[in-house]
């Protein structure tokens, strides 16, 4: 036993200093650049976020974040590697350096960004638990639900949530959990349960794997909040000004009006100096992020302004069909916002 | 006068022969086998139509996209858009065939081994087990003798799961015998050695040990030395499945009588000898059906390295339902899946029957 204890101990101090020794300033981006490509952390799998297409390349919102990175740092959005990770292995693998971006739907909390040894770069979809529920409950609010039978997955936070909030409003619930969210869509289908909950981008998800999905509708109430974002390893400003001004210039090429398709007019002919600063007409506002002068243009040119992302892959140009939302811009009444390049 | 009447015929014995014969000696021998038969008729006649119906009649079979498919019945187009990805991975398509030329190598190389006039056959498998994983090696990951690298990170699918597998049979066997002999030794070192190695391994479950591999052995290691993921992943397995192997093992070479060992000692036979030459191979001959059983599981556990992010069959028909152009899909490939897995299995399972037949020397009762 004493043996046990005495192994653990040493574990556990080499992995705090396999953690604390890791990064410092400017080296992520020295290594990019050195071994040409950038390594980037996704999901094994969430429809809109990272999902790989019946020709094998990876797609989604979080896939399209590495893609500005790389567009940014040499030029070439093609030039990323991807490691899919399991919600579990995420934090290891940005920590131990095996990815250089962990973008990988996950959620911004404090604990997170306080004690886990990286840093949250922006807010790339702000997303919140809802319900899916069958209309012919005839349901209108969550607050109805007073009694119902609710699926959920196992061991997300989307559990605790849920206690949370019937137990605020003194309702009562069965909950039954399911391991993955093809066994919670069944289980709805067949009326095993009333409702399912979980984050609202991945109920449209659920409700086209239904076999009727006009039959369902999800529920107005948010009851959490999950901002999804980009992450890098803590100590290394540069990378996080990389990663975080990658995210700023999708949105501010959108508030500016600058698309893929009309950017590199707009950076030859534009008389807007917002627009001038953003696409490197005018300054040098590159060279402070060691980066290109043209990095919001190839950014913009080769993986879109963030409303063309938002659309292409969760939005009405995709099959998930899922509206804006707290995802407008801010002058679109969401909430959406860049500081601006000056 | 007596008049003769004949006496009234006994009844016709009971058919034994013929398909009539064989239901009532095997479905209808009493009232309770004929209760048995009836109930088992009316789950088949409930379960098999519906079944019948889904994967077949109502099935669609063509089309390209998820709106060519009507829902009523099984969509096996989603299956056959992505076959390849199911049985590549993103192994990039053009050199796929790389791929196919080591299978198709290792099963024509393997092939003579079983016929059964067949001179030298232990050197040619010996020969085969040793050259075979190189040009495998080769031919899967290139970086030499003009073959493009294609890196781990691109393999997946049901290659995968082969690669997998069968590194893990071929690494566990041979390490189990050892350890298995290892155990039994009379040198305390090496017995504790191997005692220790075997109950850390089984102690602990395959899902773990792969946990550890990949999440706290990165932090273990200087940066920038990234320990291939699929690497780990088959070591783990290798150690594994080695210590199990090794008590299937030991179990055999305890059941050979002390006769033997003494008997070979007679001949002069010294260890190593006498080992592989009187007590493994009666050993290894009675725990076949362990081994077998210990490389189906093996087979079927390697869909564990879902949990690591490495892509195998299974977990590429996973990653294949949460394309939203495929939503729903799920029944499909599970199906799909199930099969393939089953062939396999079963396929794993005639060839030990196989075996055993041809090895049996009259332990068979």
């Amino acid at each position: 036993m004493i043996r046990v204890k005495s192994t653990l101990a040493v574990l556990g101090a080499a992995s705090l200093l396999g953690i604390s020794g890791l990064v410092q300033a400017g080296a992520t981006l020295d290594a990019v650049q050195k071994k040409g490509f950038v390594q980037c952390g996704i999901s094994d799998g969430l429809p809109g976020f990272s999902f790989a297409d019946a020709k094998g390349n990876y797609q989604g919102i979080d896939v399209d974040v590495c893609r500005a990175v790389a567009a940014a740092v040499f030029g070439d959005a093609g030039k990323v590697k991807y490691s899919p990770l399991t919600a579990k292995e995420r934090f290891t693998a940005l920590q131990s350096g095996e990815v250089d971006v962990l973008s990988r739907n996950t959620t911004w909390t404090s604990s997170r960004d306080a004690a886990m040894g990286l840093n949250f770069t922006g807010v790339t979809y702000y997303d919140g638990q809802g319900f899916l529920v069958n209309k012919e409950l005839g349901v209108g609010s969550a607050k109805e639900l007073d009694g119902a039978t609710v699926c959920i997955q196992a061991g997300t936070t989307t559990e605790l949530n849920l206690s949370d909030y019937f137990r605020s409003n003194s309702l009562k619930y069965t909950p039954i959990t399911y391991d993955t969210s093809d066994e919670s869509a069944k289980s709805l289908e067949s009326g095993r349960c009333d409702v399912l909950t979980s984050d609202q981008s991945q109920l449209y998800a659920q409700r086209i794997k239904l076999a009727n999905p006009d039959q369902y509708v999800v529920l107005p109430e948010v009851i959490s909040k999950e901002p999804l974002g980009p992450a890098v390893r803590q100590g290394d400003e540069e990378w996080f000004d990389i990663v975080r001004w990658s995210l700023f210039a999708m949105l501010n090429a959108e508030e500016l009006g600058i698309t893929s398709a009309n950017v590199e007019d707009m950076a030859k002919s534009t008389k807007n100096p917002d627009v001038a600063r953003l696409l490197g007409a005018e300054g040098e506002y590159g060279k402070d992020l060691k980066l290109p002068k043209d990095w919001a243009v190839q950014i913009v040119k080769q993986v879109g302004n963030y409303g063309e992302i938002f659309d292409r892959n969760v939005g009405a140009g995709s099959e998930l069909k899922i509206e804006r939302g707290l995802n407008a811009l801010w002058n679109n009444g969401g909430l959406q916002y860049a500081p601006p390049v000056r | 006068m007596t008049i003769h009447t004949f006496k009234p015929d006994l009844p016709p014995p009971t058919i034994s022969i013929g398909a009539l014969g064989w239901l009532r000696a095997n479905l209808f021998s009493s009232w309770i086998n004929t209760l048995l038969t009836l109930v088992g008729l009316y789950l088949l006649w409930l379960i098999v139509p519906p079944v019948l119906e889904w994967a077949i009649f109502k099935a669609d079979w063509t089309g390209e996209t998820r709106a060519d498919c009507s829902r009523e019945g099984a969509c096996w187009v989603f299956i056959q858009t992505r076959f390849g990805q199911f049985m590549y991975g993103f192994y990039p398509t053009e050199l796929r065939w790389r791929v196919d030329a080591a299978a198709w190598l290792a099963i024509i190389g393997a092939a003579p081994l079983f016929l059964r006039q067949m001179p030298h056959k232990l050197r040619y498998g010996l020969g085969y087990l040793l050259v075979y994983p190189l040009l495998a090696y080769w031919l899967l990951h290139g970086g030499f003798f003009g073959l493009q690298t294609v890196p781990t990170s691109q393999w997946g699918g049901l290659m995968l799961t082969v690669v997998i597998a069968a590194v893990g049979i071929a690494g566990a066997l041979p390490l189990g015998i050892l350890l298995a002999l290892g155990r039994r030794s009379d040198m305390p070192a090496i017995r504790v050695l191997c005692v220790t190695f075997i109950e850390f391994w089984r102690g602990v479950p395959l899902i773990t040990v792969l946990f550890m591999s990949s999440v706290m052995l990165p932090l273990f290691l200087p940066e920038g030395m990234n320990l291939d993921k699929l690497l780990r992943a088959m070591l783990m397995v290798v150690f594994f499945e080695a210590a199990y192997i090794a008590e299937v093992v030991r179990g055999g070479l305890q059941a050979i009588p002390k006769g033997q060992y003494e008997a070979a000692a007679a001949m002069g036979l010294g260890y190593w000898r006498s080992t592989l030459l009187v007590i493994l191979p009666q050993a290894l001959k009675l725990v076949i059906p362990g081994i077998v059983n210990t490389f189906i599981a093996l087979f079927k556990d390697t869909s564990l390295v879902i949990i690591i992010g490495l892509f195998d069959f299974l977990n590429s028909i996973k990653r294949a339902t949460a394309d939203p152009a495929w939503l729903g899909m799920s029944t499909e490939g599970y199906v799909f899946a199930a099969l393939v897995y089953w062939m396999f299995c079963f396929g794993m399972s005639r060839y030990s029957m196989r075996l055993e037949r041809k090895l049996d020397t009259g332990h068979k009762r």
